[in-house]
């Protein structure tokens, strides 16, 4: 009886992470995908008409979603190269000054631990127009000479400004921070070697900071890539759960309205989404890694 | 761009002459005004909720042109943030879920950490590669069929409900499996020899010398605990089962009045300060376990 126990006691200590992945990872894996081909699924009596790609075809065809497919690929094409670009600088930025640098760091690393639903709630105060008050933003656009906008429950282009803005303020504390950790990790006597032979910065910056920590820089546009295709709570922080009426939904806003809520209950729809977005994630991040492999240099 | 770029890193290039020294002055001020710009940028909507919960909802509306300052600070919106809207109840709530969840958690990436680090047994490659590979799974996809599974349970409107899917996290397991490894094995053999039972060279000698790695992964859990909000909004329709996040989007969707914008910023500002005071205390555990793990929340 011992010697049995200690055979297989690995797998008692393994065995709830076993099961739990087993029932609410690997088990969905199968389902969503067994959904996404049953066509006329009923949620209540859990029966279909048949099998075939009918929920794909209704959902590529369904204009919620080639709104949502629009305004995610918008977010991910304007905020991925904006952010990492501009965390970029404040990382040179910050690791070319010495005192103060532990506050800056910080102070920027402030948002990554916030609730993004609260702040959000902030940021919509910011660039609401209301009755009562024009809004923070829209004092500061006037006192420049502009005139004011209502992000919030405005025209297209002003939602997608705020909507970018505040996506880009919630990433940037994770990409500094890898970021300054790269370049405090680039050995500092390149930079003596470059210095005795008189290089210029330029030359510096792009023929031994930017390869020493391309790795890193690689490592953030795929991981920002994939967090960007999944952007959603921002959305709803911003411009409510209704995301469809404000015509700000997104390609996983998409899939959740399919399943719960006023326009819920079809999960076979959800599936489908949920399976369209993975292909596209999964075929961007290949294609990232193809350059990646062409391009970083250790 | 491509300029202003190089001389961020160019300061490692310096020289001793006057011109060099004042050049360097300017540099260095210009990249002090830079960095203050966009700390300013990250602190404002935080002294903006601050603000806002601090003035009279009537003071609020008057201002067309809203101020900077408060003449006349009140404590009034919080009192209404927690008597109009249960905000005490979506406080326990968050905090039931976020203690239960990453406790249970602990338990479970521990053993499993400890089975693949130290255990040896036939297949644990295999299962581990499996594991690695599940952490590739994104969860918008499961989460489909966690719902129907939770509501097919009738667990809708349940801690239970609530907790169950977030009980286990590969990518947790794999960093303390990393971790285990560390510790040197002789102390594990010198355990056995001694016929200590792995449970308690568990208890005894693994987890006090990797408990800052324990700390870490505890506190990261705690905050996306903290933080969660579509899976408690898929599962919960029911108010005394709301989370912060949900508690807030209801607020904003249908409490205080739409309009009552000061109470509103009150219970952002009491939903915010305990994720910024754990932040502040623990700053740089919080850090540096982002930054090696490379996370994003």
């Amino acid at each position: 009886m011992k010697r049995y126990f200690e055979r297989y006691k690995a797998w008692l200590y393994l065995l709830p992470a076993i099961l739990f992945l087993g029932a609410f990872m690997v088990y969905p894996l199968i389902d969503v995908i067994i959904y996404s081909f049953e066509e006329g699924y009923n949620f209540v009596t859990q029966t279909s008409r048949g099998t075939g790609f009918y929920n794909y075809g209704y959902v590529l065809r369904d204009p919620y979603f080639v709104q949502a497919l629009k305004n995610t690929f918008l977010i991910v094409i304007i905020t991925v190269p904006l952010s990492t670009g501009f965390a970029l600088l404040i990382s040179l930025a910050l690791t070319a000054i010495k005192p103060l640098r532990n506050l800056f760091q910080t102070v920027y690393f402030l948002p990554y631990v916030t609730n993004t639903l609260a702040v959000g709630l902030v940021f919509m105060v910011l660039f609401k127009k209301t009755e009562y008050s024009e809004g923070m933003v829209n004092l500061l656009i006037k006192a420049f000479g502009g005139s004011g906008v209502d992000f919030i429950d405005g025209p297209y282009w002003a939602k997608l400004f705020v909507m970018c803005l505040y996506t880009i303020w919630v990433v940037l504390p994770f990409k500094i921070l890898i970021l300054t950790s790269a370049l405090a990790s680039v050995n500092p006597i390149y930079y003596k070697a470059a210095r005795v032979d008189g290089t210029r910065p330029s030359r510096i910056f792009f023929r031994i900071t930017l390869p020493m920590i391309s790795p890193m820089v690689f490592y953030l546009v795929i991981t920002g890539f994939i967090g960007a295709f999944k952007a959603y709570s921002d959305e709803v922080a911003l411009f409510g759960t209704d995301l469809n009426a404000a015509g700000m939904n997104t390609m996983v806003g998409y899939v959740y309205d399919m399943l719960y809520g006023a326009s819920g209950g079809y999960p076979s729809y959800a599936s489908a989404a949920a399976l369209i977005l993975f292909l596209i994630v999964l075929t961007i991040t290949c294609i990232n890694l193809m350059v990646s492999r062409r391009n970083v240099h250790y | 761009m491509a300029t202003e770029q190089a001389t961020f890193s160019g300061t490692a290039v310096s020289d001793f002459s006057d011109s060099a020294k004042k050049r360097r002055i300017v540099r260095q001020a210009f990249l002090y005004l830079f960095l203050v710009f966009w700390a300013l940028a990250v602190l404002f909507p935080f002294y903006w909720m601050l603000l806002t919960s601090l003035k009279s909802q009537s003071a609020y509306n008057s201002e067309v042109q809203p101020k900077f300052y408060v003449d006349e600070p009140t404590f009034d919106n919080y009192k209404e943030a927690f008597s109009a809207v249960p905000l005490a109840r979506y406080f326990a709530n968050t905090l039931i879920f976020t203690l239960v969840t990453t406790g249970l958690m602990m338990v479970v990436i521990i053993l499993a950490a400890f089975a693949f680090a130290r255990l040896s047994f036939r297949g644990r490659n295999l299962l581990f590669t499996l594991f690695l590979s599940l952490m590739m799974i994104p969860n918008e996809l499961v989460i489909i069929t966690n719902y129907v599974t939770i509501t097919n349970l009738n667990l809708r409107n349940s801690f239970t409900g609530l907790i169950l899917p977030s009980i286990t996290s590969v990518f947790y397991i794999y960093l303390l499996k990393e971790n285990f490894e560390q510790i040197p094995e002789e102390l594990y053999k010198a355990a056995k020899v001694d016929g200590t039972s792995d449970f308690k060279y568990l208890r005894r000698v693994m987890i006090p010398i990797a408990r800052p790695t324990l700390v870490t992964i505890a506190i990261l859990k705690v905050i996306e605990c903290w933080n969660l909000y579509v899976w408690p909004r898929l599962i919960t329709d029911d108010k005394s089962y709301y989370l912060v996040s949900n508690g807030i989007q209801e607020i904003r969707e249908h409490g205080f009045g739409r309009d009552n914008i000061p109470a509103m910023m009150a219970a952002v500002v009491a939903i915010s300060v305990p994720l910024v005071i754990l932040f502040l205390i623990f700053r740089n555990k919080i850090m540096a376990g982002v930054s090696r793990g490379g996370i994003k929340a």
